[in-house]
């Protein structure tokens, strides 16, 4: 049964569209990851679902509850990581956890929590002083002392360093083995793909891809080879050589539209070895996430995505 | 309940801590102890116009900035997601300014008798006086709070707090001054307080119905403006 139901979901500011008909619903259990570039609607989905932004038409249920009529009995439920801030900032990291326990009936041992989220370092420290990755820490923490069904992480990864990295995908892993749903916003493809079981990718307000990780590699178009090596390659010739057409994408990024053959791979490295050149990396088949990505947000957006999302990465 | 109990219990620990607590508490012992000993006014003055300035700085000048800043580090936005909710919140904080000026009145009374005042007390008029200070101090701090940037709040909150203490028969008294002057100034919230406690507290006067009606009259006025204005984000 979907804990998490969105159905036609329209959220206007003024006239301006920030969330277009999107539909989607989660199960206990799973972890879906909203995608999409700076502005794409993300956020306000997910604070709409949290209950900080009104629908302007369309359903949201959260366990069967309206988050903005039924709040109160919601709030225990859930738990929430906003993407910045949300703490008083005189106020100690061991003090907000053992204040954020008392709001709710069956709160996780604070201290025990403190040690999983790795701050006992920093328990002493306040708010104003902690670092971008502590900071994000402590308010997984926050979201999670509740022992909500429901999570809903807005970026809790963004400024934090790989070591908190591991440390926050292993406690939502562990999340999603005891059940519960985790919604979370990223524009950190590698995260989306390692997390999710299920990723939506939204651009301008719309959904404009969702399905398993490995579904949405697979949905490239046609069969290709992906390559690495010194732009500016003499593409013509390799053509020959592979009876294929190579195109350099980017500099130093090629692409062959060919079946990752055996002989074909064998044809291409051997061009290589003969022109003596390195060769950086090599993917057959399969796109990665960033490049489905990067393709769909691009075909909705030519000019403007391709630089910033890089650059976001 | 317990929820809601906690978090007075954080406010309270949030004004009588750092730089709030020299403004709660610190000033007006300084200023209580200095205008006494120099003897520049009558004791029978100064103790209430202290207590009136404790009662102020608590209510306006605390809250609004400790409020603004939670504002602005999104705090006040992430209490929305929590089962205490925001409404309760307000209420914590409403409450802990209650406890932190029962605790500066005791304090403030106490070194006052120490000092050498005789008080004669009103005590059903001090309370009123009191609560209505509360409702309509803790109005104008909810109100600068609720609309402006945290650095805003931090100079007009501080800014209004000095002016009024000057000007409102707390620190010094206003009677000399010319008389339109003196009469404008009447009608502000802080000189009506400090009226009533000087009245209530050391005169041993009933509080005139011109006073008790000045205070009511913020006490709706603010409270009603911060609600309409107030933005969570």
């Amino acid at each position: 049964m979907a804990v998490v139901n969105v159905k036609d979901l329209v959220v206007k500011y003024g006239t301006s569209i920030a969330v277009d008909h999107i539909s989607f619903s989660a199960e206990p259990g799973e972890v879906v990851g909203l995608l999409g570039p700076n502005g794409a609607g993300k956020t306000t989905t997910i604070e709409t679902l949290e209950g900080y932004k009104k629908p302007t038409s369309g359903l949201v249920e959260i366990l069967g509850l309206n988050p903005i009529t039924d709040k109160t009995k919601l709030m225990p439920k859930i738990g929430v990581m906003l993407q910045q801030g949300g703490l008083y900032p005189r106020m100690k990291v061991r003090q907000a956890l053992h204040l954020f326990a008392s709001y709710y009936k069956n709160p996780l041992d604070p201290d025990k929590l403190l040690q999983k989220v790795g701050l006992e370092q920093a328990s002493g420290n306040i708010w104003r002083k902690l670092s971008g990755g502590e900071k994000q820490r402590l308010s997984l923490a926050l979201a999670l002392i509740g022992r909500p069904s429901v999570a809903f992480l807005d970026e809790p990864t963004a400024g934090v360093d790989p070591n908190g990295r591991l440390t926050i995908r292993q406690i939502i892993r562990e999340l999603k083995e005891e059940g519960v749903c985790i919604l979370l916003t990223t524009h950190e493809l590698e995260e989306a793909e390692r997390l999710s079981n299920r990723i939506i990718i939204i651009d301008k307000g719309h959904i404009i891809a969702s399905g398993t990780p490995a579904e949405l590699m697979t949905s490239g178009q046609g069969e290709e080879i992906l390559f690495g090596a010194p732009s500016g390659l003499d593409t013509v010739s390799l053509s020959k050589e592979l009876s294929a057409p190579v195109e350099e994408q980017r500099p130093g990024e090629y692409k062959v539209h060919s079946s990752a053959s055996p002989q074909t791979i064998a044809a291409l490295t051997s061009w290589l070895a003969k022109n003596n050149l390195p060769l950086a990396d090599l993917r057959a088949g399969r796109e990665t996430l960033e490049d489905v990505f990067l393709r769909l947000t691009t075909e909705t957006n030519p000019t403007e995505n391709t630089t910033s999302d890089r650059n976001n990465k | 309940m317990k929820a809601f109990l906690a978090q007075t219990k954080t406010e309270i620990s949030l004004i009588l801590n750092g730089e709030s607590i020299l403004l709660a508490v610190g000033i007006p012992i300084i200023l209580l102890v200095g205008l006494s000993i120099f003897h520049l006014f009558p004791i029978s003055f100064v103790v209430p116009g202290i207590i009136s300035l404790a009662l102020m700085s608590t209510a306006m000048t605390n809250l609004a900035i400790l409020t603004s800043f939670e504002r602005s580090y999104g705090f006040l936005k992430r209490l929305g997601a929590t089962p205490l909710g925001r409404p309760s919140l307000l209420g914590a904080k409403t409450l802990s300014v209650v406890v932190v000026e029962i605790i500066q009145i005791i304090v403030i009374m106490a070194i006052g008798i120490a000092l050498g005042w005789n008080p004669h007390i009103d005590p059903i008029s001090a309370i009123l006086a009191t609560l209505l200070s509360i409702i309509a101090f803790t109005g104008l701090g909810f109100l600068l709070a609720g609309t402006m940037s945290q650095y805003l709040v931090l100079s007009i909150a501080n800014g209004l707090y000095v002016i009024l203490a000057l000007l409102s028969d707390m620190v010094f008294p206003i009677k000399s001054l010319p008389s339109l002057f003196r009469n404008i100034l009447s009608f502000l919230p802080s000189t009506a307080l400090a009226n009533a406690f000087h009245d209530s507290l050391s005169y041993g006067r009933s509080v005139p119905s011109s006073i008790w009606l000045i205070l009511i009259v913020w006490a709706i006025i603010l409270p009603f403006l911060a609600a309409k204005t107030f933005k969570w984000e």
